[in-house]
């Protein structure tokens, strides 16, 4: 066994699985705050990459100053979701938001389709482009480089929620929405503040993704391995998102350097599928008692 | 009025039954016997272990201790739907039809376990699951419909019934469970004076024209008082009174249980009164 | 405006159709069947085809989530086995062309049923991702195992012979299909009048009570997956004579969502809801190309945005209905049939 490869794919493999972690949280934030399950993350994420591109080719402005607008764009997208297409399904069944989200996923692709055009196209670089060596293993600096931003995001997001008033209301919502309204705090203003961040993260995760393998309508599948994370490490667990990022990052190398790309999904879905066997509610999720 | 009935043959027993939710015990070796053709209440403060006593009678809970015998075989290892294939029926405190059906439709899913039509067969639909429907139907129109008198809504759909009917459907869909033990989880809470009155008549009816042995559990003294012919006090888990309604309202403990709940006037009035319910009363 | 009906039995009150208007109108749709073939053209024949094999298939799919609400993104896949099942029979035993169908719905059957498996133990949106689980390892067998899928470019069978005829031309397969999924909508509609369709109901309702009240849980709903996966089988399997190339990318997990959408926009749980939901789903993107047909002249490029725009109206569709009308195209039906019962008088 070549050892120096194996390492060589197993960083690689956690830098993607940083990326990972970094939508996974997105899709927790949603789905800890508003119970919705976001079908419609990797197109958002798509979304945010294909603003990037708007800004910083298409209008040719400066990085920092595309990176702030989509950022800034994403939020208003984030919002305007929740208040025009989320709220009003307030109450329905959680099936019919899901399909709703679905719904929404397609919409994004066709507008976007509608901008840019169905052709991939590479993102102008903004992250460091020479070699990186740890010991001798080769790292991609991209890779390197979103790896390093999606864990500041990542530390950055968790403190806020830990500490900001606004992610204490988050999580007295998350844990019991009509106790946290009678405390008086504003659920609706709670859920848009969930979809925004969320929507923020997704975009910034967008323009790392993007810059590491080009933009391309079709990208939205990389929220199909999100959705593997999200439920191997458990819906409602922010934890669970960040570990089960990695550890899916890593299988998905693993499996496509060793046993060729068209095994990358089936390692990670049946790792899903055993998971929901074993642990129905994921690795680090909790488990709803039911009642009669 | 109440007859004493304490010899006869159980037609439920329930032998020190332990229920422990994590390291809190619901149950604490609760038993008692429900004697065929009798009408057996539990009662009790809330959160007593009344609805889960109900529950681990008919399968939902698992029981970490004790047993249950339906007219004397252990139904302990028998799994919920076949207990009302055996003849548990039941209905539920917080109402549980199903709410995208018709009345008369919730009602024809109560015989289910009863039924043979297969898959084939009810695709195909003429012929055996046609008739088997047909039976079906003219029974519960002719014992059931008629008897609870809900014949103008059988085609309603059961979300837009008031709460009053709902119960009643609830109590015709045991009903064609074909049940031996009929378990009613407060038939009458939430109702008003007339609604109570009549789902009384419809209990006695039941236990007298059918023959089927009742266990209920209800907050309304009054009615409890009336109809049974046999009390089970619960608190906090464990059997604290056992007898005749009159037995268990001059027994201490069981006064000393409502007290402990904060309730002992309004308590000794009902059941010196032994009638006369306050509307919607719970006695804790 | 209409009175109303009086019933005198008990069998006239539990029938499908309970007036005689309706069996009039019945009548007529029928006719409209059997004429359709010599009237119609190619193109009509060629879409009559897909709108039935798509109502069939959706049909299947109301049992499994509209009915027994167990959501499922797994329908394509289990039309790709219904469909390798059916090629693989034609190409290497040349069995009669209605056991093939047969055995295509009960080889997915029989894959529903091992997907439902997990239903016990996830439910909910749980269970509609390990129905994406399935139909990604599905996509990767039929892909990969090569010496019966045929690996990526999969197989291509030779027509269907059925009493002599071949079926080549939409319009012999017409004869194959349409019957088909009518006996098959039937089968679907009467199975809701009888202990197995309400105890799909009550699953979906209130799935422990019904437990409680008799209903074996694991047993109904493996049932439910394994009907409804049938239904999908049959319905990949007409797909294969008719298209005659299955390859794994026949049946991508964005047909599944196109099914779940049709029972969306047509009405869940409702079996006039599949069949307006499935017909509609499918013309709409052919009537998007005749307005961009249409447009062309004016607007040069048209053609480059009719896929995007065929997208995004498949999404808003969903949405759309999801938001304004989440009884679907079956409740405006109702409603319009009520206002014209109830005419002069307003509901």
């Amino acid at each position: 066994m070549d050892w120096l490869f194996f390492f060589e794919i197993s960083l690689a493999g956690l830098g993607t699985g940083g990326l990972y972690a970094l939508t996974g949280l997105a899709f927790v934030l949603i789905y800890k705050a508003t119970r919705v399950i976001n079908l419609a993350i990797g197109e958002l994420l798509m979304l945010g990459a294909y603003l990037f591109f708007g800004f910083a080719a298409g209008l040719a402005l400066p990085h920092w100053m595309a990176i702030l607008l989509t950022l800034l764009l994403a939020a208003v997208v984030g919002g305007g979701v929740e208040r025009l297409f989320i709220r009003p399904m307030l109450g329905e069944s959680p099936i019919s938001v899901f399909m709703l989200t679905i719904g929404l996923g397609s919409i994004l692709i066709g507008v976007v389709e509608l901008i840019w055009g169905p052709n991939p196209q590479r993102l102008p670089e903004f992250l460091p482009t020479t070699p990186l060596f740890l010991g001798e293993a080769y790292l991609s600096s991209k890779i390197a480089a979103a790896f390093a931003a999606a864990a500041v995001m990542v530390v950055a997001f968790v403190l806020v929620f830990r500490f900001w008033r606004g992610g204490v209301a988050l999580r007295a919502t998350a844990s019991d929405q009509a106790a946290a309204y009678s405390m008086g705090i504003n659920v609706p203003q709670v859920f848009s503040l969930a979809w925004v961040v969320a929507c923020v993260i997704a975009a910034a995760a967008g323009m790392l993704v993007g810059a590491i393998g080009g933009i391309a309508p079709t990208m939205g599948v990389f929220g199909l391995s999100v959705l593997v994370v999200v439920i191997v490490g458990g819906l409602d667990s922010v934890f669970g998102a960040l570990v089960a990022g990695l550890l899916i990052g890593l299988l998905e190398a693993l499996a496509g350097a060793y046993l060729g790309g068209e095994y990358k999904l089936l390692a990670t879905f049946s790792l899903l599928v055993v998971v929901l066997m074993l642990r129905p509610y994921g690795l680090f999720g909790t488990h709803e008692i039911e009642r009669l | 009025m109440a007859s004493e009935l304490s010899h006869g043959k159980p037609a439920l027993s329930v032998e020190r039954i332990t229920l422990t939710f994590g390291g809190l015990r619901a149950l604490n070796e609760v038993s008692f016997d429900v004697v065929e053709g009798s009408v057996t209440s539990v009662i009790g403060p809330n959160g007593a272990g009344k609805t889960s006593l109900f529950n681990a009678v008919s399968g939902f809970y698992k029981p970490s201790g004790g047993s249950v015998r339906l007219f004397g075989e252990t139904i302990d290892r028998v799994p919920a739907p076949e207990r009302a294939r055996l003849g548990l029926a039941r209905t539920f405190q917080n109402i549980a039809l199903f709410r995208g059906m018709t009345v008369l439709d919730n009602i024809k899913l109560g015989r289910h376990a009863h039924m043979s039509t297969g898959l084939l067969d009810a695709l195909w639909y003429f012929g055996r699951a046609r008739r088997e429907e047909l039976e079906l139907r003219a029974e519960i129109e002719r014992r059931i419909i008629d008897f609870l008198e809900i014949d103008h809504i059988r085609n309603a759909a059961v979300a837009a019934l008031p709460y009053g009917l709902q119960k009643r459907v609830e109590l015709a869909r045991a009903l064609a469970m074909r049940p031996r033990v009929l378990m009613l989880d407060e038939p009458v809470a939430g109702m008003n004076r007339e609604e109570t009155e009549d789902m009384a008549r419809f209990i006695l009816d039941v236990k007298e024209e059918w023959g089927v042995t009742i266990l209920m559990v209800e907050h309304d003294m009054g009615m409890v008082m009336d109809i049974s012919d046999h009390v089970v006090v619960l608190n906090f888990g464990e059997v604290i009174a056992d007898g005749s309604p009159r037995a268990v309202a001059a027994n201490p403990r069981v006064i000393e249980a409502y007290l402990g709940a904060g309730d002992v006037g309004d308590l000794r009035r009902r059941l010196q009164a032994g009638k006369g319910p306050t509307t919607g009363g719970k006695a804790a | 405006m209409r009175i109303g009906t009086a019933k005198e039995s008990y069998a006239a009150d539990e029938s499908l159709f309970d007036t005689a208007v309706q069996w009039r109108w019945l009548l007529v749709f029928f006719a409209l069947l059997l004429i359709f073939p010599f009237i119609a053209t190619p193109y009509w024949l060629f879409m009559a085809c897909l709108v039935a094999i798509n109502v069939a298939s959706a049909t299947g799919l109301n049992i499994l989530t509209g009915y027994t609400g167990l959501v499922s993104l797994g329908q394509a896949a289990f039309m790709g086995v219904g469909a390798y099942t059916v090629a693989w029979l034609e190409i290497n035993l040349g069995t009669p062309v209605l056991v093939n169908l047969v055995a295509g719905g009960l080889m997915a059957g029989a894959a529903g049923m091992l997907v439902g498996v997990p239903s016990l133990r996830v439910k909910g949106l749980y269970l509609a991702i390990a129905t994406i689980a399935a139909s990604v390892i599905f996509h990767f067998i039929f892909a990969n195992w090569t010496s019966v899928t045929g690996g990526v470019s999969g197989l291509t069978m030779p027509p269907g012979t059925i009493f002599g005829f071949t079926l080549d031309e939409p319009r012999d397969l017409y004869w194959l299909i349409v019957p088909i999924t009518v006996l098959m909508v039937i089968g679907a509609a009467n199975l809701f009048r009888t202990r197995i369709g309400r105890a799909f109901i009550a699953i979906r309702d209130r799935d422990i009570s019904a437990e409680v009240l008799g209903i074996r849980l694991l047993r109904f709903k493996l049932l439910s997956f394994a009907l409804s996966s049938f239904y999908a089988g049959v319905a990949g399997g007409l797909w294969a004579y008719f298209f005659r190339v299955v390859t794994p990318e026949s049946f991508p997990l964005l047909m599944s969502i196109f099914f779940l959408a049709a029972i969306i926009v047509g009405g869940m749980g409702s079996i006039l809801g599949a069949i307006l939901g499935a017909a509609f789903m499918t013309m709409v993107p052919e009537v998007l190309k005749m307005v961009v047909n249409w447009l062309s002249p004016w607007l040069p490029d048209a053609v480059a945005l009719l896929s995007p725009v065929r997208v995004m109206v498949f999404g808003a569709l969903i949405v759309g209905f999801l938001l304004f009308e989440p009884q679907g195209l079956a409740e405006m039906w109702r409603r319009l049939r009520r206002q014209f019962h109830l005419w002069p008088f307003k509901t």
